[in-house]
C-alpha cells in the first residue's frame, strides 16, 4: 500500500479497521430519521427490552404469514419430484436397499468421482475430499453428497455442508452433482425448511442445474455450476 | 337518496355529452340526479403534478359543493381515485382540520359510474340499445385505484345488439397521465400509439372507456392516424337506447 | 470502464433519444413480455400471493423501522463469527475501504459478483484507478463490461442487448480480457453461456479476492444472503481467500424467520422461477470452507436520507426483483439508460430522487418519469406505493422552487388553473371563452373527428406536445354546465 493511499484508508478505518467515525454518523443520522412520530408510534407498539443473543426480535403488529395448504407424504414426495425435473434437472426415486446401485449408474459414465467425507456409501474407484484444490476439482467429473434438507414446492435441495455433504466447493467446481435425499428430508415449503436449518452454519440452496436468463430472459441451463444435477429420492 | 354529478372539468369543458348521458341514464334508472353548479374540478392535475398547495383551495371547493349528498356519480374513474385516494393528503397539507373531516366525509361517497350502477343500485342490464362492434379500454385508475374489475364489462355485455370485443393488451396504460402526456410526450405518444395499433387490431367500431382523459389521447391518435374508430365514453354506450336511432 | 451515468440530460430529453433506437425498443418489448408471462404463471400458482406479499412489507418495515437496533445486532453476530465490519457514509468511503483492503493483500485483480451497490458506487472505477482489475462474473454484467457499456436494467443489466449483439461483443472483446469467445460461436444462447463459461473459468480458479453484494443480511444470525442463478456468486464466496462484501444498511431483516416471506417473493417476482437456482447464506468465517478472511462493509450512501423522508421511507424495503421495470409501460419504451442511474424504472425514479435529494434537474425530471399507472405498485412483492412516493417527490421538486423569482410556465399555469378552480363563477368564465374559441376553432378546422366532431388542428406554444402527434377535439360550443342552466338539467330539451 502506498503511503498515501494508507493515509486515505486510516482516514476511513481505524486501528482494526472499521471506520468508527462513519460508524458513529450514520447510527446518528440513523437515528434521526426516524425521529418523527410515525416512528415513535410503532416503537411504543414493540416490546422495550433489549433481545437475549440468538432471540427473534420484538415486534411491532406483524400480519401472520400465509403457508401453503399442507401435504400428505406421498403427495410431498410427488411433488418435489416434478418440480425438481421441472428445472431440467434428473430426479429418480428408489428404496433404500436400491440406493448404492442407483448411486453407481448415475456416475458410471464419469472417469473420476469424488464423494463427501462421511458419505455412508461405498462407491468403487470414488476418492473421498480432503481438500482439493479449485484446479484439481476442476478435473473432478462427478461428485456424489447427501443433503440436510430438500422443498417440494419449490424443488429445492439444502446443503449445510456437514458430515456427506463436503465443504461449498466440492458441489460446485465438478460438473456433475449426485444429491442423495432421504424422503423424511423432505419439507413443504420454504419456511418449514428454515425451520430445520442452522443459520450458523453455511448454507447452499440448489434449485436444479445452474442457469441464465441472461440473454433475451431466455432460460439456458449451464452455466458456472454443475451442469448436471441428479437428485435420488430414497424411500 | 341525494345524489350529485361529478361531471369533472374535462367533461364540463370539453366532453359535455358525457356528463348528459350520465344524468339521463341515471335518471331512466330512477335517479333523479342533482349538479351542484359550485363544483370545478377534483384538483388531481394539481395534485399529480406535484402542486399541492395549488390543490388546497380547489379540495375546499369541492367537498363544500357535494358536502350532503349520499352519492357523488361521476363518469371518470381518475376523478373518483383522486377523490377517494387524494383529497386526504391534500387536507393534511393544508394542516386544517376541518378540511379534513370534510374530506372524510365526502370522499367514501365518491363513486365511478359502474361502482354506482353495479354495486349501489344493483344493475347490469340498464336498458342500453348499441348495435355497434366495441371494443374496452380498462383505464389504470378505474382498474388499479379502484378495482372495479369486471363491473365495465359486465355492463357492456348487457347491452342488446352490441358485439364486444377483447383489447389486446388492454391493462397496459395508454400513456395519458395528465401532465405526463405533455412533460413526457415522446413516451406518452409512443404507448399511446401501441394502444391505438392494439384498438385497429379489433376491427372495433367504437373504443369505449370510463374516463374521456384517456379517450382524449387514444382517440386523438387514432383520428390523426386515419383509422376511422371513433371513442364513446362508457355512459354515452350505456344511456342509448332504439329512440336514439 | 469509460462510461458513466454522470452528465445524464434530464428524462424527456435522454427518453427522446432511446426512443428512436428501433432495436432497443425491439430487445425491450420481447424480453420484458416474456419475463412478464413467467412471472404472472409462478406468482398465479401460489394460493395467497397477497398474504405474501403483505408479510414480505412488513419483514422489511419491520427491519427499517428498527434500523439502528438491528445493525448493531447484524456487527456483533457477524464480529462474534470472525467477520470484520466496516461502516461506510458514501461511495468514496465505500470504494477506499475495499480498495484499500486489496491493496493491503497485494492483488491486481478481484472477481466480482454481480451487486447493485457496488455499480451504485462506481468500485470498478475505483479499483482500476488504483490498478487492480475487477472481472465481472455475472453472464449479463460480464456483457455490459466487455461491451464498455452502461446496466440498463436491475436483474439483467444487459437486457437492452440481443443475442447477435453480445457474440459480436464477445467476438471482439473476450480475448483482451482472457480467454477468447470460440472462433466458431454461435448466438444460441446456450453457446454465448457455454463461452462465458469458458472465460470466466480460469479467473476463477486463481481467484483469491473476490467482492459481492449481499440480498439481504440477518441480524438475528449475522448471516448474508446471496441469490444468483449461474454459480458465478457461489464461485466468487467459496473459493477466494479473501472476500469483501458491500451491503446498503437497508438490507438488514431482524430475524432468520423473515427469510421466509422474501426468499418465496423475490425468485417469483425476479426471474419467474419459484427458486432461483442457488442461495448462498453464510455467516462469517467458517473454518476450512470458503474464505478464511471476510469483510463486511455497511453502505450509506444517501439511504438515511431517504430514510428519513416519511412517505419515501417504503422504497428502502426494495428487494430489487425488477418486477416493476418488467411491468412498466415507460421502462418497456425507453429502456434502462434513460434514467440516468443504476437504478432505472419506476424503483429508480423513486430510490435516486429519495437518496440524492432534489435540485439537480437530472434527478428532479425522474419522478415525472410515469404516468403513475399503478402497475408497478401492483406487481411490487414489498408492496411499494410507488405512485404514491412518485407524486409526493413531485411535491418535494414543487416546492423546491416556489422561492424562485421567475416562475416556470407549467407552475404559472397551476396557479392560474388553482384560481379558476377554486370558484365555479370563475370557471364558467373560462368555459365560455373556451366555447368561443371552441366556435372558432371548428369553423377554422380543416380535419373532422370520427363521429364528427371538428378538430383544433394543430395547435402552437406549449400546446404543440399534444397536437404534434394527436387530434385535440376543438372545445364544444356550450359547456355541460351551461347545458344544464339552459336546460334545467336537461328536463327541457
Amino acid at each position: 500500500m502506498s503511503e498515501a493511499r494508507g493515509a486515505e484508508f486510516a482516514k476511513w478505518s481505524n486501528e482494526d479497521g472499521t471506520g468508527a467515525g462513519a460508524r458513529g454518523e450514520i447510527l446518528g443520522r440513523v437515528r434521526a430519521a426516524l425521529s418523527d412520530k410515525g416512528y415513535a408510534a410503532q416503537r411504543a407498539t414493540a416490546a422495550s427490552a433489549a433481545p437475549a443473543p440468538g432471540a427473534p426480535s420484538p415486534t411491532p403488529a406483524q400480519p401472520a404469514v400465509p403457508r401453503r395448504s399442507p401435504l400428505s407424504g406421498s403427495e410431498r414426495l410427488e411433488l418435489f419430484a416434478e418440480r425438481v425435473a421441472d428445472y431440467r434437472a434428473i430426479v429418480e426415486r428408489c428404496a433404500a436397499a436400491g440406493l448404492e446401485e442407483a448411486v453407481r449408474r448415475a456416475v458410471a459414465l464419469a472417469d473420476s468421482v469424488l464423494v463427501a467425507p462421511g458419505l455412508p456409501l461405498d462407491i468403487p474407484g470414488a476418492r473421498v475430499d480432503d481438500g482439493l484444490t479449485a484446479s484439481a476439482l476442476d478435473i473432478v467429473d462427478a461428485v456424489v453428497t447427501t443433503a440436510a434438507v430438500a422443498i417440494a414446492e419449490t424443488g429445492t435441495i439444502v446443503l449445510d455442508h456437514g458430515s456427506g455433504q463436503g465443504r461449498r466447493a466440492i458441489t460446485l467446481v465438478p460438473d456433475r452433482h449426485v444429491c442423495i435425499v432421504r424422503a423424511d428430508q423432505v419439507v413443504d415449503d420454504v419456511p418449514d425448511a428454515l425451520e430445520r436449518l442452522d443459520p450458523r452454519r453455511p448454507l447452499t440452496w440448489i434449485s436444479g442445474p445452474s442457469a441464465t436468463s441472461d440473454i433475451e430472459l431466455t432460460r439456458v441451463e449451464g452455466v458456472h455450476g454443475p451442469r448436471h444435477l441428479h437428485v435420488i429420492l430414497v424411500g | 337518496m341525494r345524489v350529485a354529478i361529478l361531471v369533472t372539468c374535462v367533461n364540463d369543458a370539453m366532453f359535455p355529452d358525457a356528463g348528459k348521458a350520465t344524468v339521463r341514464l341515471l335518471r331512466r334508472l330512477g335517479i333523479d340526479v342533482d349538479f351542484p353548479a359550485a363544483q370545478t374540478c377534483c384538483a388531481q392535475p394539481m395534485v399529480n403534478t406535484g402542486y399541492l398547495d395549488e390543490a388546497v383551495p380547489v379540495v375546499r371547493t369541492f367537498v363544500d359543493a357535494f358536502a350532503g349528498y349520499d352519492a357523488v356519480v361521476t363518469p371518470s374513474g381518475s376523478c373518483a381515485a383522486s377523490a377517494r385516494h387524494q383529497h386526504a393528503l391534500v387536507a393534511e397539507r393544508a394542516g386544517d382540520a376541518a378540511l379534513a373531516d370534510a374530506v372524510a366525509e365526502t370522499a367514501p361517497r365518491v363513486r365511478e359510474l359502474s361502482e354506482f350502477l353495479v354495486d349501489d343500485l344493483g344493475v347490469t342490464d340498464v336498458g342500453a340499445y348499441y348495435p355497434h362492434r366495441v371494443t374496452y379500454h380498462p383505464s389504470c385508475h378505474t382498474l388499479r385505484l379502484l378495482g372495479v374489475g369486471d363491473r365495465p364489462t359486465r355492463l357492456l355485455q348487457a347491452v342488446r345488439g352490441i358485439t364486444l370485443v377483447d383489447l389486446p393488451g388492454a391493462r397496459e396504460c395508454c400513456g395519458f397521465g395528465g401532465t405526463f402526456a405533455v412533460k413526457n410526450s415522446d413516451v406518452s405518444v409512443a404507448m399511446g400509439s401501441d394502444k391505438a395499433r392494439h384498438v385497429r387490431e379489433t376491427d372495433a367500431e367504437v373504443l369505449v372507456a370510463g374516463d374521456n382523459s384517456c379517450l382524449m389521447h387514444i382517440g386523438g391518435l387514432l383520428s390523426r392516424q386515419r383509422s376511422g374508430v371513433r371513442v364513446a365514453h362508457l355512459a354515452e354506450v350505456l344511456a342509448a337506447t332504439e329512440a336514439d336511432r | 470502464m469509460t462510461h458513466t451515468f454522470v452528465g445524464m440530460p434530464p428524462f424527456p430529453a435522454a427518453a427522446r433519444e432511446a426512443l428512436a433506437n428501433t432495436q432497443l425498443r425491439h430487445n425491450l418489448a420481447h424480453a420484458t413480455a416474456v419475463i412478464r408471462a413467467k412471472r404472472a404463471a409462478v406468482v398465479g400458482e401460489v394460493e395467497d400471493w397477497e398474504g405474501l406479499r403483505r408479510a414480505g412489507a412488513a419483514a422489511k418495515e419491520r427491519a427499517l423501522l428498527d434500523l439502528e437496533t438491528n445493525l448493531l445486532r447484524l456487527e456483533e453476530e457477524l464480529t462474534s463469527r470472525g467477520a470484520t465490519v466496516h461502516w461506510a457514509r458514501d461511495a468514496e468511503e465505500a470504494n477506499a475501504i475495499v480498495v484499500g483492503l486489496a491493496q493491503r493483500h497485494g492483488v491486481d485483480e478481484v472477481v466480482k459478483v454481480k451487486s447493485m451497490v457496488t455499480q451504485e458506487i462506481g468500485l470498478n472505477d475505483a479499483l482500476v484507478d488504483a490498478g487492480i482489475l475487477p472481472w465481472e462474473t455475472d453472464l449479463a454484467e460480464l456483457i455490459v463490461q466487455l461491451g464498455d457499456d452502461l446496466p440498463s436494467h436491475i436483474l439483467v443489466p444487459a437486457i437492452h442487448r440481443n443475442r447477435a449483439e453480445i457474440r459480436e461483443i464477445f467476438l471482439r472483446q473476450m480475448a483482451q480480457a482472457g480467454r477468447p469467445a470460440p472462433a466458431l460461436l454461435t448466438d444460441e444462447p446456450a453457446a454465448l453461456a457455454e463461452a462465458a463459461r469458458l472465460h470466466l473459468r480460469e479467473k476463477f480458479m486463481r481467484a483469491s479476492f473476490a467482492v459481492s453484494g449481499a440480498n439481504f443480511a440477518v441480524a438475528q444470525t449475522g448471516t448474508l444472503v446471496v441469490v444468483e442463478s449461474e454459480g458465478n456468486g457461489r464461485m466468487c464466496l467459496t473459493l477466494p481467500e479473501v472476500l469483501v462484501s458491500v451491503v446498503g444498511i437497508e438490507k438488514v431483516v431482524a430475524d432468520w424467520s423473515d427469510l421466509d416471506p422474501l426468499l418465496r417473493l423475490l425468485p417469483r417476482s425476479s426471474t419467474g422461477e419459484r427458486m432461483n437456482p442457488y442461495t448462498s447464506m453464510w455467516s462469517g468465517v467458517t473454518p476450512g470452507d470458503g474464505p478464511q478472511e471476510v469483510h463486511v462493509v455497511l453502505l450509506d450512501n444517501g439511504r438515511t436520507r431517504a430514510l428519513a423522508d416519511e412517505v419515501g421511507r417504503q422504497a428502502l424495503r426494495c428487494i430489487r426483483c425488477s418486477a416493476c421495470l418488467n411491468t412498466c409501460p415507460v421502462y418497456e419504451r425507453t429502456g434502462g439508460h434513460a434514467y440516468g442511474s443504476v437504478y432505472p424504472g419506476p424503483i429508480g425514479a423513486i430510490l435516486n430522487p429519495l437518496m440524492r435529494g432534489p435540485g439537480d434537474p437530472q434527478t428532479d425530471s425522474l419522478p415525472y418519469a410515469s404516468s403513475l399507472c399503478g402497475a408497478c405498485f401492483e406487481v411490487c412483492p414489498v408492496r411499494i406505493d410507488i405512485p404514491e412516493v412518485l407524486v409526493h417527490l413531485r411535491s418535494r421538486v414543487v416546492d423546491g422552487h416556489r422561492g424562485d423569482r421567475l416562475p416556470t410556465p407549467e407552475a404559472v399555469a397551476m396557479r392560474a388553473a388553482s384560481w379558476a378552480f377554486a370558484d365555479a363563477s370563475r370557471l364558467g368564465l373560462v368555459e365560455r371563452a373556451s366555447g368561443l374559441s371552441g366556435t372558432v376553432l371548428g369553423r377554422l378546422s380543416r380535419s373532422v373527428l370520427p363521429g364528427g366532431r371538428a378538430s383544433a388542428g394543430r395547435l402552437a406554444g406549449p400546446a404543440t406536445a399534444w397536437t404534434g402527434a394527436r387530434d385535440l377535439p376543438a372545445p364544444p360550443r356550450e359547456s355541460f354546465r351551461q347545458w344544464w342552466a339552459r336546460t334545467d338539467g336537461g328536463r327541457d330539451e
